[in-house]
């Protein structure tokens, strides 16, 4: 009889996730995307600390210039003479952090709302799914405009505003597959042995779920941001002088037909989060996929 | 000199579906389906009751039910003394430590993300939550090398092994609580033939070893009257006979087990050819309509009027069947 | 000559594993009127090897070898003279009834599609052919009943429907793959049955694929034994059923439950399935064989006739002697 201790020597076992990973790490578009977007996330993080300017600065020699070697402004200024590079930088922490932070209250309450609704059924499914129904009929950005207006343009509020509105195709998309694996039969097992419903639905469904769900979250993730940015644009997002790719955006429409890199740049930068996203998705699903076991 | 108490009685058993009727209207009455409708039996301590019966007979309805994994719509079942029907769900619980159910399909039973050794563990954290994690390794070791995998397998998971195997780990899941009565619903029907006999073989051994009651359910006769004593015989949801396996062998009495066993193909050219087959004409009635009466009528080569009148109960024909025909042995 | 003669038929698939050969080197004469039993479980190749004479094989699949139909080799023909024998005089019935009619079409339109495409009938003289074979087939009502869809049939008689379309143009050849597999006991008989008497009002040559020896005993006059892709045992049915010359046709012979059987217990070949992306250099038996020697895993060994049965062919490196005294003790 072997010791506990010995347990560690065991084979460990070839779990369906390190299989996905493999298959992802074939998929040369999504690993390329990978790598870019931490190749983002690395600058926006680190890239303020490093550069020579502060976002916020206004450099009086250097006013509305192209990119440019003078002075190290290497995407250019905008009219109030700020570091470009800097500013779409710090933009994009502000945009990744509210992205991911709203992302995940989004999915937490997607997962446990569809989840619950899927498995006990009835009477209490059908309300649950009431609600995300009212949810969707309700005009998003006005709600939103009326919230900003009445609570303030805090960070948290932006972040609140955009999951209060992105969490109910989870919810959707979690109960439809719930619905599905309660029928599998090793629930059916569990339930013979008599395990509680509560660990029924988060040891055996959710984890069951999760490759939906971390598909359907690259796909919730660009559109967060797109939400924030869109916010921003209509000048109900971040408040000055914190700026975020929305704000970019907007400041550098206003001036495109002269100065087009204002706009170009923190345009570019987001497009380029974006596709990355879709792509790393699009890589998720396919190596998540049941049919390649 | 009295028999020994039944570990579960089970008396005029009903599980009744309700479907939507195919009328809009509203106040049209749901059609009922009757996928068990009236069946009892007995099982007793170590022994095992076989149940065999073709599609829509409601054998894997009747083992859900006995599990109270489908509700029951009538009857009576009694574990030990104790009525379940109707009982609350914490006396179900109680008797889940004793009665636990193994699955046809072997991969589809098991939680693809958890490992073995969670997977067998899993009935101990229900059922003793209090038990050190010490202890509980210990149990799922032990009961892994006796169902035949090893112990260096219990990271692995289920996809990584054969159906035998993943069988293997179902029953091991099933009787690390060392429960009382074991059903088995249709095991080994998705092996193949080679495998099935280490399965069988297997859980016999463990039967002898822990003393176990089984209630095998099968299609497959042959290996229901391998692993069983008393074999039992289901058409349309209800019972039509109970016996002993050596008299379902050498005198089959309701005219549906004879057709049953004549269907049998031998794998003995000689002896396959030269067979008489009872062919049952017809098909098999819907269990929405089940026939007035007999429900087998509509099929039996021995059906007389007085069969579409009066639904036939088990009776004693010996002291080792039991039949539910108002035709065979009767003297008119 | 031979009707169809199947010599050195390989079939691999192109994997991301690598080349996997699910065939190797297997042979066949199929006389007028014969019946060929291939037995098989999983791994053993048993389906790929008529659906690639079929010219059935999947996107990755190749075949090499020759499939002689009436001296046209089926593996080198194009797919519109393939068209012109398969469904005509080749024809196939598949397993599962309920996915090998299209759900969309009715019957009628199925059946008649065939003989308007084969024999260039008008659509009105194609469905008196169609309801006449509905008829022979014992489909009740065959008149009213072709006019309707696949899933108001139950599964026995989406399987006669299924028989009924391969034989409307009185096909030479008929290839049964696991037909009665998804089939009740009962209704397994009466299809058997069927192809029986099919066969002897039409002389129709029958290439019947199964795991279930029953089956083949009560069918097949030529047997052919495969595991992992290669042939074991090859011959007529008799000698192979009653004097086994292979140890898995006598592991497989064991392990079947029989229902006249006594107390012994079940033979259980032990191991589990060959895995055919990694199969041994010798015989693909051997890492399961009772009777295993050293040179039975490097070496493959030769498909040879025994000494004093010519009807037989095995593959198998110890003498026919000691196998048939291994069966001794198992009491076979």
């Amino acid at each position: 009889m072997l010791k506990l201790k010995e347990i560690d020597d065991m084979v460990a076992g070839r779990s369906l996730w390190s299989d996905a990973r493999r298959r992802f790490m074939r998929n040369r578009a999504a690993v390329i995307s990978l790598c870019l977007l931490l190749l983002i996330a690395g600058a926006c993080v680190i890239g303020p600390w490093v550069l020579p300017h502060a976002f916020d600065s206004a450099d009086w020699d250097a006013m509305s210039i192209g990119p440019s070697m003078k002075n190290a402004h290497f995407w250019g200024t905008d009219e109030a003479g700020r570091d470009l590079l800097v500013r779409c930088l710090i933009g994009g922490r502000i945009s990744l952090t509210v992205g991911l932070l709203a992302t995940l209250a989004s999915v937490s309450l997607g997962i446990a709302w569809g989840a619950i609704a899927g498995f006990l059924g009835g009477k209490v499914d059908a309300v649950m799914m009431r609600i995300v129904d009212m949810m969707y009929a309700i005009p998003y950005l006005l709600i939103a405009i009326l919230l900003v207006t009445i609570l303030g343009r805090e960070f948290y509020l932006v972040v609140i505003t955009i999951t209060v509105f992105s969490w109910m195709d989870m919810a959707r998309v979690v109960r439809g597959q719930t619905l599905s694996l309660r029928s599998m039969e090793y629930v059916e097992a569990a339930r013979a042995m008599g395990v509680s419903t509560r660990r029924i639905i988060f040891a055996h469904i959710v984890p069951n779920l999760l490759g939906v769900v971390v598909i359907y979250t690259t796909v919730t993730v660009p559109g967060v941001i797109l939400t924030e940015s869109v916010l921003s644009f209509l000048g109900l997002g971040i408040q000055e002088p914190m700026t975020s790719w929305g704000v970019l955006v907007q400041d550098g429409a206003k001036v495109m037909e002269v100065s087009p890199w204002i706009l170009l740049f923190p345009a570019g930068l987001l497009s380029v989060t974006l596709y990355c996203f879709n792509f790393i998705g699009d890589g998720l699903r396919d190596a998540l996929d049941p049919k390649e076991r | 000199m009295n028999a020994p108490a039944p570990l579960l009685s089970i008396r005029d058993l009903k599980v009744h579906f309700s479907i939507a009727s195919e009328s809009p209207l509203p106040w049209k009455a749901p059609r009922l389906l009757k996928a068990v409708d009236g069946v009892s039996f007995d099982i007793f301590a170590g022994e095992t009751l076989g149940i065999v019966g073709e599609s829509g007979c409601g054998k894997s309805t009747l083992a859900r039910a006995m599990l109270n994994l489908i509700p029951i719509s009538g009857g009576s079942i009694v574990w030990q003394g104790q009525e379940m029907y109707g009982a609350s769900a914490q006396a179900w619980q109680d008797i889940r430590k004793s009665v636990q159910m193994i699955f046809q399909d072997p991969l589809a039973s098991l939680n693809p993300r958890m490992t073995v050794g969670q997977i067998i563990a899993e009935p101990l954290q229900t059922h003793f939550p209090q038990m050190s994690k010490h202890d509980v390794m210990h149990k799922v070791r032990a009961m892994m090398v006796k169902v035949g995998l090893t112990e260096q397998q219990i990271n692995r998971y289920p996809h990584e092994f054969s159906g035998g195997q993943c069988q293997r780990i179902g029953i091991a899941r099933a009787l690390v609580l060392e429960p009382k009565l074991i059903i088995c619903d249709e095991p080994v029907s998705a092996l193949d033939v080679s495998i099935q006999a280490q399965i069988i073989n297997l859980l016999m051994e463990l039967q002898a070893q822990m003393g176990l009651a089984l209630v095998f359910i099968a299609h497959d006769l042959a290996v229901v009257k391998h692993i069983s004593q008393r074999v039992m015989v289901m058409y349309l949801g209800r019972s039509m006979e109970i016996a002993t396996k050596q008299a379902i062998y050498q005198h089959p009495s309701h005219p549906y087990t004879q057709a049953l066993l004549s269907a049998i193909p031998l794998p003995d050219p000689r002896r396959e050819r030269n067979k008489t087959l009872q062919l049952l004409p017809g098909d098999l009635p819907s269990p929405m309509d089940p026939p007035s009466g007999c429900g087998f009528r509509t099929r039996c080569p021995r059906a007389i009027a007085a069969c579409a009148l009066h639904r036939p109960e088990l009776r004693a024909l010996s002291a080792d069947t039991q039949i539910a025909c108002d035709v065979v042995g009767v003297n008119t | 000559m031979a009707l169809l003669e199947v010599n050195d038929l390989n079939v691999q698939f192109a994997t991301p594993d690598g080349v996997v050969t699910a065939v190797n080197g297997i042979s066949f004469a199929l006389e007028r009127g014969q019946t060929l039993g291939i037995v098989g479980e999983s791994g053993s190749g048993k389906s790929q090897a008529v659906l690639a004479v079929m010219g059935l094989l999947a996107n990755n699949g190749s075949a090499s070898g020759q499939a002689l139909f009436d001296g046209q080799d089926l593996l080198s023909l194009p797919a519109s003279a393939l068209n012109q024998i398969r469904g005509n005089r080749v024809a196939m019935i598949f397993q599962d009834p309920m996915t090998s009619l299209n759900p969309y079409l009715t019957v009628e339109r199925q059946m008649t599609e065939v003989l308007e495409f084969h024999k260039g009938l008008t659509h009105s003289q194609a469905r008196l052919r169609a309801v006449q074979a509905l008829d022979a087939v014992k489909i009740p009502e065959a008149a009213k009943r072709i006019s309707r869809y696949p899933h108001e049939f139950s599964g026995g008689m989406r399987q006669r429907v299924m028989i009924a379309m391969a034989l409307l143009c009185e096909p030479d050849v008929l290839i049964a793959d696991e037909p009665t597999t998804a089939l009740d006991v009962t209704v397994q008989a009466q299809i058997i049955a069927l192809l029986r008497d099919l066969q002897r009002d039409h002389g129709t040559a029958i290439v019947m694929i199964t795991h279930d020896l029953g089956v083949v005993a009560g069918l097949c006059d030529e047997v052919m034994v495969l595991y992992g892709g290669r042939v074991m045992e090859q011959g007529s049915a008799e000698p192979i059923f009653y004097q086994p010359t292979h140890p898995y046709t006598v592991g497989l012979l064991g392990a079947v439950p029989r229902i006249e059987q006594g107390e012994q217990a079940l033979v259980a070949i032990p191991g589990a399935p060959p895995n055919m992306a990694r199969l041994p250099a010798g015989c693909p038996f051997s890492e399961r064989c009772a009777l295993v020697e050293p040179r039975c895993l490097n070496t493959r060994p030769a498909l040879l006739a025994v000494a004093d049965q010519s009807a037989v062919l095995r593959a198998c490196h110890k003498s026919a002697l000691e196998v048939r005294r291994y069966a001794k003790e198992l009491s076979l």
